[in-house]
């Protein structure tokens, strides 16, 4: 095999078979993907993995069969891994009789037995499924300068960004390599100069801009470069704490799924821009200026995809990515106020809140008031994947409603700001 | 009258199939998943959002893109449908290629009997001379005939 990365001896030698065929093609694949991109050799990988592929899709064989043979092989992650949510809970969000006989034995019906395969590669624990990986209650957070191996775009983003680690946006099967092998290809994201940015979002708008329309402008303008924002600071302060980080997830979702953005800087906030500043941008760097008639803009340029525009909707799903411990008291307050408002007991619409299962446990066991009161006003928790949910023809033609751009992008559902939809959710349609 | 372009193989090999063109990111996920899950023995393409491509048969034909947008889900979306046999026989990218295509397009190389030969870094010309249903001939060092 040809090939243009610098491999050490024992790289080498695992190339050649000396760890066996399977390790061999592992490397092989990782060494191709680092010559695609002009990697010069493998970096170690620091901090434990995060896989993308949470869903035992049938049609997904192929991929069932890669993962018996590293399985057969002996091979494993070199660290315990989280992975994305799963996507059914029949208890919180209900199917029907066909629904389920298509999500059981259609769809996901390889949902066990990968779990079964997952757990042999190494999966942290039973709980471990959430987009949202790096928040404290799941416990997957690398520090800054960490070499991750991880997929999941919104998971990504956030750690590069907000937390200062060092990923590419792999895709699924490459990360789980990267974890068993311990290393990855050195190339991007991983390196200083693609780190550094090459736009300036400049924010003037005249208030908080809505995180999921303002990462929705910016993906859409600046596709997989990096963005160094500037203004934001002047709304969010220069203190990353829960409700500004819960922004910075949201916003980098909406960056991540709308374009292809692995990393953005905010000024006086994410940990490089703090470091570095404008250091941080390129000469070449182009501005993309941002005000409230540009968001308005962008967000009236979202197709509504459903098969009847006029239909009402039936269900709502607010949680994509994996809501916060702060975001789930936060949605609580706001759905409380909005029923006062409208003189009203119980949402009107099947609400659907989603986050990880230990941010539930935590919610459930240190705010029972507060939980208590989430399910009394009619709203649903659950720890789903709503994409996943939704991502087939029958779920997929519902009326479905979300804050969320990158559920948004992925299905049909119609997206709403944070104050539209619980208007909605709690009249019960529009 | 026929062209040439010379673009960089990142999984080489000598195919001529008819082009299928998308000006715009192909979706992986979205365009490929409707027919993969239906078990379908052709893919059509099922993504809404792309006009230049939705509704559109992809499997054996030389997909013409800029590159591919979307779900870290993307690179096994192509290994899968390589490995079903209903992938596209080729993908001619006319930027550098990003990382779900690239992993997608060696993952199907190393782990299943079939490939999907990829060639990118083609240029802006090269998308706006291709169009539908014209003749594609792509050589195994990069260098692709539109005819």
């Amino acid at each position: 095999m040809k090939y243009n990365m610098t491999l050490t001896p024992e790289e080498e030698g695992i190339l050649n078979g000396s760890q066996g065929e399977t390790m061999a093609k592992v490397i092989k694949t990782l060494v191709l993907y680092g010559d695609a991109f002009g990697a010069e050799k493998f970096v170690d990988v620091t901090a434990p993995g995060h896989l993308v592929t949470s869903f035992g899709i049938s049609v997904l064989k192929p991929v069932f069969s890669i993962m018996n043979e590293l399985i057969e092989s002996g091979l494993k992650a070199k660290m315990p891994f989280t992975l994305d949510p799963r996507p059914v809970d029949y208890d919180n969000v209900k199917c029907n009789f066909a629904q389920k006989f298509v999500f059981n034995k259609v769809i996901y019906g390889m949902q066990k037995p990968y779990e079964e395969q997952l757990k042999k590669l190494g999966l942290k624990s039973p709980k471990s499924f959430s987009c949202t990986c790096y928040l404290d209650e799941v416990g997957n957070t690398p520090k800054k300068g960490d070499i991750l191996s991880w997929a999941e775009s919104s998971a990504v983003v956030y750690a590069n960004s907000v937390l200062g680690a060092r990923c590419n946006r792999n895709s699924g099967i490459i990360e789980l390599f990267g974890q068993i092998l311990g290393k990855v290809p050195l190339f991007d994201l991983l390196t200083d100069e693609g780190r550094k940015a090459k736009w300036i979002i400049e924010v003037k708008t005249t208030k908080t801009p809505e995180a999921q329309i303002l990462g929705s402008a910016i993906g859409l303008k600046v596709m997989e470069d990096v963005p160094y924002i500037k203004g934001l600071d002047k709304f969010l302060g220069t203190r990353l704490d829960d409700k500004v980080k819960s922004y910075l997830k949201d916003m980098g979702a909406a960056t991540a799924s709308n374009g292809a953005v692995g990393l953005y800087h905010v000024e006086n906030l994410t940990p490089e821009a703090v470091e570095s500043g404008s250091a941080l941008i390129r000469d070449d760097a182009k501005v993309y200026v941002i005000d409230d008639a540009e968001l308005e803009r962008v967000k009236s340029s979202y197709p509504v995809i459903w098969k009847d525009a006029n239909a009402q909707p039936e269900r709502c799903f607010i949680g994509c990515p994996h809501l916060s411990y702060n975001q789930l008291i936060e949605w609580t307050q706001r759905f409380e106020s909005e029923l006062k408002k409208q003189n009203k007991s119980k949402v009107g619409l099947n609400t659907i809140l989603s986050s990880a299962p230990e941010v539930i446990e935590h919610f459930k066991k240190d705010d029972k008031e507060m939980y208590d009161k989430l399910i009394g006003l009619g709203l649903k928790l659950t720890s789903i994947c709503p994409l996943m949910y939704m991502n087939n023809p029958l779920c997929g033609s519902k009326p479905v409603i979300t804050n969320s751009n990158k559920l948004r992008t992925y299905t049909s559902a119609r997206y709403f700001t944070d104050d539209e939809i619980t208007a909605i959710a709690v009249k019960g349609g529009f | 009258m026929a062209k040439e372009f010379k673009g960089r193989p990142v999984v080489a090999g000598n195919i001529h199939a008819k082009a299928v063109v998308s000006r715009e990111g192909v979706n992986t996920l979205a365009t490929f998943q409707k027919s993969a899950l239906m078990k379908k023995k052709q893919v059509i393409c099922s993504d809404q959002n792309n006009k230049d491509i939705y509704n559109k048969n992809l499997t054996g034909m030389a997909l013409c893109l800029p590159k591919t947008i979307g779900s870290t889900t993307g690179g096994m979306v192509l290994h899968t449908v390589c490995a079903l046999g209903i992938a596209p026989a080729a993908m001619l990218f006319s930027e550098s290629i990003d990382s779900l295509a690239a992993a997608g397009v060696i993952l199907a190389d190393v782990w299943t009997q079939g490939t999907i030969v990829a060639v990118d870094r083609l240029g802006d010309e090269f998308l706006n001379y291709v169009q539908d249903n014209m003749t594609i001939t792509v050589k195994q060092d990069g260098t692709v005939t539109v005819e």
